[in-house]
């Protein structure tokens, strides 16, 4: 009984891959039969609409570059919501920092590119991070200091973001020569490298952020578990009270939290911005804010599962595009309400099919009787 | 037979909860106009049992008998339906609603409200007329006291025509007199026919009240005896499985300098409420303070103001010489520096991060400690080295550091805040609850260990509910009551009564000293 490592109360132990591995496959097959009975539904082949979007995302190397590409974008999002999680925050305002993120990074490139690339490139980084951290502040201090609901300031934040963004544009950075709300494209000296220009692949708008994206999981996982300001962050998130006793502050660290979700937010202005379009333009974070909470959601807030969820729907919008070139009846709609399933599925009914899955694992593994200590 | 059938009887019951076995094969006969004790530790499955009866949970195997009749209760409105009560730990009301209000909850009896209030007016007098249960049916439940608020629960039960009341740990909010009310209310009960069964852990309510009793161990039940026929010790022995020191040996204190001085504390609250006034206390090294009072009486935020978790509203705290009131070092960070132990009253609400495993919360306010951190990173080893040393030394089970601290059982619980806190070797060490929902073999062990640090000349502060443990581990005691110190007393001239008078504010001597002798 000393030695008994399960205890009086506590039910048999489930082993991590079933929560991390199992649950989420049997959600999203899921999300794929629905998918699957609408598509039979408008009169189409689920199968063939499946292949299509499987080669679509990963069947050449073309389809490759675009889909990681995509993913970049997710990844860079899907941290951004997830540090904030690991605070209790529920951070909406991906796509406004973002925003943010791409205006620090265009305003390096408009006005520093006498600069060498060399210096353009951490510049634009911390220029993406700095006005991505600060659009979040402003949310994370009404939070800390005056109990504003995060939730409603980040969502005002995002059209407070577009209003701003579109008004620079509009008025202050256009193209003079330019009909369209957007600046003069970039020096070329200022652009981040494309991943054609260094491997033997064709021309995609894969780009050198794809590196930033897996360096900063790294980063992500070291900060928030083996740090003490991961540590303290995770406090607050777990336990307020808690964190008080302890001497944490929960105001100092929902700021942390919420600047660091914020700067990584921000990143998608440099994959956008510097690394693809050149240019500062309009509506260019795509709705990958909002996607990127579905991917916190299905990556249980952990930079490996954050990338296999930013890689599923990296070629869910690659696939898709594809999905909807390749076959009539499906269309752009359509591959939103496959999104729109796998969110479902894998966000809001995260929990429907794990006490079945957990209970047939007991039946499998069989009555481990306890005794009570 | 010709014998009465029994109240209530239950046969052959089996529970699991998954792999737990929690009620294995208990029998019970409860008789009709009996007040009936379960007692048991945590964890002992009584509370389990109860909900069977009271349909909460389903039995997996087993019957119960009401008056002799099989009944099958899955859902509380049959429980109810066979005229069984309970009146929860923590009360089922509506604050917001008056006491009439809130008995007729769910039993309104008709389409329109004032008929079933006016109806049920007429019966909740005759009622509390019957069974001396004086509360003001108008009166807003917020704004009684618990003593009434339970009142009101035990009301409701007997409004829909309960014959068994079944009280689960009813005393743990009330005074020593407001208890004693409950028990004579208990009595009348009994007389009038009702049948009581009252589930505690506590052995002096069972050896004051109860007739016959029922004592569980882990999910079995071991021992069916009239109270008449045991004692105290009898019964602890058979609760725990081994024989038990019910009162603390120690010798007298030595008490050393002053480390810890608070001179007319003041907070006031969010709302404004001044919950501390002019608290004047002294903490020598090599004695233990006992703080009592029923709670909610300004102690938890004597704990809060002292730990450096809330800023008081004017006063003077000396920590070791150093004044704290208005200084940027009264943080809760600060003071650990410096050489202060915080166990907070509530370790799930404060003590631990349930969702971290035992070695992350062995770090919970130590976190930027060297030992702890090698450059920027936490030093895993070191924490998980800390925690097992912890295990080892406090008697953790599991002994597994990287458990989650919420697969611990209660008293583990507390022995992991307890080991954290001391284990950093502190000369002041505040102390909330030491051992509330704890199983009494980890009670002797925890009274134990601050013994320990007070003979290592530590200064040490407890405050506690459980009258029977401040008298028990204190040298002395100071009363609380509505946020101001009513007394200090030496805990050798303490008796229940004459700080269950304290407890209810009475600081006039006269009739101290008469209750004391």
């Amino acid at each position: 009984m000393a030695d008994a490592k399960v205890k009086f109360g506590t039910p048999a132990k489930i082993p991590g891959w079933i929560n991390y591995a199992i649950v989420p496959l049997v959600n999203l097959i899921a999300a794929f039969l629905i998918s699957g009975i609408v598509i039979i539904i408008i009169g189409d082949d689920p199968i063939k609409a499946l292949e299509v979007l499987f080669y679509g995302a990963f069947g050449y190397p073309e389809a490759i570059g675009y889909t990681l590409y995509y993913t970049t974008n997710f990844i860079f999002t899907g941290l951004a919501v997830a540090i904030a999680f690991h605070c209790g925050l529920f951070n909406i305002g991906a796509e406004g920092q973002a925003i943010l993120g791409g205006l620090g990074v265009g305003l390096i490139a408009l006005y520093f590119d006498w600069l060498p690339i060399w210096l353009i490139i951490p510049m634009a980084m911390i220029a993406a991070a700095i006005f991505g951290a600060g659009w979040a502040y402003i949310p994370a201090y009404l939070q800390a200091k005056r109990g504003s609901h995060i939730v409603i300031t980040t969502i005002m934040f995002n059209f407070i973001a577009a209003a701003l963004a579109t008004y620079l544009l509009v008025e202050v950075l256009i193209d003079s020569t330019g009909q369209s709300p957007e600046s003069r494209e970039f020096a070329e000296t200022t652009w981040l490298p494309f991943f054609h220009e260094y491997l033997t692949m064709p021309k995609t708008p894969l780009n050198l952020s794809f590196i930033y994206a897996l360096v900063l999981s790294a980063c992500f996982y070291f900060f928030v578990w083996h740090t003490r300001w991961g540590y303290e962050i995770r406090v607050v998130g777990q336990n307020e009270t808690a964190a008080r006793y302890a001497g944490i502050s929960p105001s100092k660290n929902i700021i942390l939290a919420m600047m660091l979700s914020g700067a990584l937010a921000g990143f998608v202005g440099v994959n956008e911005i510097q690394g693809v379009q050149h240019r500062l333009i309009l509506d260019f974070t795509g709705g990958y804010g909002f996607v990127g909470i579905a991917v916190a959601l299905m990556g249980r807030n952990h930079p490996v599962g954050i990338f296999l969820a930013a890689l599923l729907f990296g070629a869910l919008y690659q696939g898709g595009t594809e999905l909807a070139f390749e076959m009539r009846s499906i269309n752009k709609e359509l591959i939103v309400v496959i999104q729109g399933l796998i969110i479902l599925f894998s966000g809001a009914l995260e929990h429907m099919f794990r006490p079945k899955i957990e209970a047939i694992y007991r039946r499998i593994v069989g009555p481990q009787m306890v005794e009570a200590p | 037979m010709t014998l009465e059938a029994p109240a209530l009887e239950l046969r052959h019951i089996n529970k699991r909860f998954g792999p737990v076995h929690a009620n294995k094969d208990i029998s019970l006969s409860v008789s009709r106009g009996t007040i009936h004790g379960i007692i048991g530790e945590n964890g002992a499955g009584k509370s389990t049992l109860m909900s069977i009866v009271y349909g909460f949970y389903q039995a997996d195997s087993g019957d119960v008998f009401v008056d002799g009749n099989l009944c099958d209760i899955d859902n509380p409105q049959g429980s109810i339906a066979a005229g069984i009560g309970m009146v929860h730990q923590h009360f089922m009301l509506v604050d917001t609603f008056s006491v009439l209000e809130n008995v007729i909850l769910g039993v309104e009896g008709g389409f329109m409200l004032a008929d079933g209030l006016s109806k049920a007016r007429v019966e909740l007098e005759r009622l509390e007329q019957e069974y001396a249960l004086d509360v003001n049916v108008d009166a807003i439940v917020g704004d009684l006291p618990v003593g009434l608020r339970q009142r009101v629960e035990i009301l409701k039960a007997l409004y829909r025509g309960a014959e068994i009341l079944i009280l689960d740990e009813p005393t743990g909010v009330l005074t020593p007199q407001e208890a004693d009310h409950l028990f004579r209310i208990l009595d009348i009960l009994r007389d009038q026919g009702k049948t009581v069964i009252l589930i505690t852990h506590k052995l002096r309510e069972i050896m004051a009240i109860t007739d016959a009793v029922s004592v569980m161990r882990r999910g079995e039940m071991v021992a069916h005896v009239e109270t008449a026929k045991t004692d105290r010790e009898q019964l602890a022995e058979l609760m725990v499985g081994r024989s038990v020191l019910l009162q603390v040996e120690k010798e007298p204190a030595t008490p050393g300098e002053t480390l810890l001085e608070i001179k007319n504390l003041n907070y006031i609250d969010e709302d404004g409420v001044g919950r501390l006034r002019n608290v004047n206390l002294k903490l020598r090294a090599g004695e233990i303070l006992g703080i009592a009072g029923v709670s909610g009486n300004g102690q938890s935020e004597l704990l809060e103001v002292l730990g450096g978790i809330l800023a008081p509203a004017s006063g003077s705290i000396r920590y070791k010489d150093q004044e704290m009131f208005g200084s940027q070092d009264f943080t809760a960070r600060n003071l650990r520096k410096i050489g202060l132990g915080h166990v907070p009253e509530d370790r799930h609400r404060s003590g631990l991060v349930l969702s971290f495993s035992a070695n992350e919360c062995t770090i919970l306010g130590y976190q930027d400690n060297p030992e702890y951190n090698k450059g920027l990173r936490l030093n895993q080893n070191a924490m998980i080295n800390a925690c097992e040393m912890h295990i080892e030394k406090f008697d953790v089970r599991p002994t597994d550091p990287l458990l989650k601290a919420s697969g611990f059982s209660g008293g583990n619980q507390q022995k992991l805040v307890l080991a954290r806190e001391m284990e950093q070797d502190p000369d002041v060490l505040l102390v909330g609850q030491p051992t509330r929902g704890v199983d009494i073999g980890a009670i002797e062990f925890i009274h134990n260990q601050l013994i320990e640090k007070r003979d290592a000349g530590k200064a040490i502060l407890v405050v506690s509910v459980e009258i029977d443990e401040v008298m028990s581990i204190a040298d002395r005691i100071a009363v609380m009551f509505d946020g101001e110190i009513v007394g200090v007393i030496d805990s050798k001239d303490a008796t229940e009564t004459k700080l269950g008078l304290m407890m209810a504010g009475i600081r006039d001597t006269d009739t101290l000293d008469k209750a004391a002798s």
